[in-house]
């Protein structure tokens, strides 16, 4: 392609200066792009407005154009099921038996959990769901894992609230604009969630890697306690997220650290439910958290300890 | 459809076609970004970004740098980026692809070709390091299967360029 023109745009004067006025604004927006760029670092909300705004304008493109884009994908998916049925069948079959076995088991553990829950006088808070919305879209052409959600503040979305489906954790809230909302995913670099794992109990941090997979982070140095096949659920640490969502199942090693796959795809799934920020001090400025009184330890069942605070007869004091 | 532009209307959309074909060709391709495929691996080439450079390198004369910077806003906005990463590295590209106008003089395809390739292979580093700073701590390894796929589609994103160039400037 020949050289443009316009690098001496002949001997005009007024030509000459436009040109040059033209890379003044140019060399003026790089700066003033570095200092958004600076504010986005330093305050990752700032600007909310406009973004909410373009996040609204958008988001409708992306939820119009979803259910093609969902059937399309469940062609080959489709087919591919086909062909795999005979296998498929006797592995469904073998899954089957073993979640009846894994159902009955938890039943008892439930009956035993809602006595001792009852015991302790814990009412369980329920209700704690927002509003429930569609994943509609996600950015994928950057390092940056993020959805879009297809319900915003005008449905009482928030930034913070934990996102989840049936299957398991997505992401929490990152910014909302009044009918559409960012997800940040638990796969993104950024994202870190506090998890247990269900089979001890030990607290770990999962970490995304930003191709899909999660790196598990344990908070005691020297061991190792995941296994492949490890059931990992959020502990509530943090006050973000809400305890006992299902998070990542572990997949294997990548020399010393353990990696996970999320259990809810956020390609697949539908519907997303958003969940209140299980402590809203966790979200707020850290100057307006109050600390909060721990609850007293419990020595004892309530029936247990009740004969105790029974005054002693009045005999005794003599 | 006649060669001739029969009246005075038709002029004036012929003109505008000549005008903004580019831009909201450009701006197309940024919304394409928008379609719902929810991906967990990062290898999709930045349509948007591909094509503003095509056209760039194809028609140095319709664009001047603080295009880029427009566009760049434009763009944050729509794919949801931190504000100012695509205004600043696009237009640090085309400041620097003037320059490089500056020192080369004309230019064939694979000259063309091999510029696409380092300005692609700029923008995914400045990406990358700018989603460092915001604290997602990603291996560059991950951004390469994005840049092989931007540089091979450079040839593809330049002849949708040529065909819509030409049907811009047909009378």
């Amino acid at each position: 392609m020949a050289p443009p023109g316009k690098r001496r745009p002949g001997f005009s004067r007024r030509a000459q200066y436009g040109v040059f006025l033209g890379y003044v604004v140019a060399v003026g927006g790089v700066v003033l792009a570095v200092i958004l760029l600076a504010i986005a670092i330093i305050d990752p909300r700032g600007f909310a407005a406009l973004r909410g705004i373009a996040l609204d304008i958008t988001a409708p493109i992306s939820s119009a154009t979803r259910s093609i884009a969902t059937f399309v994908g469940g062609i080959g998916e489709g087919i591919g099921d086909y062909f795999r049925a005979g296998s498929q069948n006797a592995e469904l079959r073998q899954q089957l038996s073993e979640a009846q076995r894994e159902l009955n088991r938890r039943q008892a553990l439930e009956l035993e959990n809602r006595r001792l829950t009852a015991l302790l006088g814990l009412a369980r808070q329920t209700g704690d769901e927002v509003t429930v919305a569609r994943i509609v879209g996600s950015s994928f052409e950057a390092p940056r894992r993020l959805g879009t959600l297809s319900a915003g503040s005008a449905a009482g979305v928030a930034p913070g609230q934990a996102v989840r489906s049936p299957d398991g954790l997505i992401g929490r809230v990152l910014e909302t604009g009044r009918w559409a909302s960012r997800v940040i995913l638990i796969t993104d670099a950024a994202s870190n969630v506090p998890v247990r794992l269900v089979r001890d109990g030990t607290p770990a941090l999962a970490v995304g890697r930003g191709d899909g997979t999660i790196e598990l982070r344990t908070l005691e140095v020297g061991q190792n306690p995941f296994r492949r096949g490890d059931l990992l659920v959020t502990s509530g640490v943090g006050g973000l997220y809400p305890p006992n969502i299902p998070v990542a199942v572990v997949t294997g090693h990548d020399g010393e650290r353990a990696l996970g796959r999320p259990l809810a795809d956020p390609a697949r799934m539908d519907y997303a439910i958003v969940q209140r920020i299980y402590q809203p001090a966790a979200a707020g400025p850290l100057d307006l958290a109050r600390p909060q009184t721990p609850a007293p330890p419990v020595a004892a069942p309530p029936a247990a300890a009740a004969p105790a605070r029974v005054p002693a007869p009045a005999g005794a004091r003599r | 459809m006649s060669r001739i532009a029969g009246s005075s209307t038709e002029v004036a959309i012929r003109d505008l076609r000549r005008r903004y074909v580019p831009l909201v060709s450009t701006l197309a391709a940024m919304l394409m970004s928008l379609l719902p495929i929810v991906a967990s691996t990062l290898w999709v080439p930045n349509i948007g970004f591909l094509l503003l450079l095509t056209w760039r390198l194809m028609r140095p004369e319709i664009w001047s740098a603080q295009v880029a910077l427009a566009l760049g806003l434009a763009a944050d906005l729509i794919s949801g980026a931190p504000l100012g990463q695509s205004m600043l590295l696009w237009t640090l590209i085309f400041l620097g692809l003037d320059y490089a106008d500056s020192l080369l003089g004309v230019r064939d395809y694979w000259l063309d070709w091999l510029l696409a390739a380092s300005a692609i292979l700029f923008h995914s580093a400045g990406v990358w390091y700018i989603a460092l700073l915001l604290g997602a701590k990603v291996s560059i390894w991950l951004m390469v299967p994005q840049l092989c796929l931007s540089i091979l589609a450079y040839p593809l994103a330049a002849r949708i360029v040529l065909r819509l160039d030409r049907w811009r400037l047909m009378r």
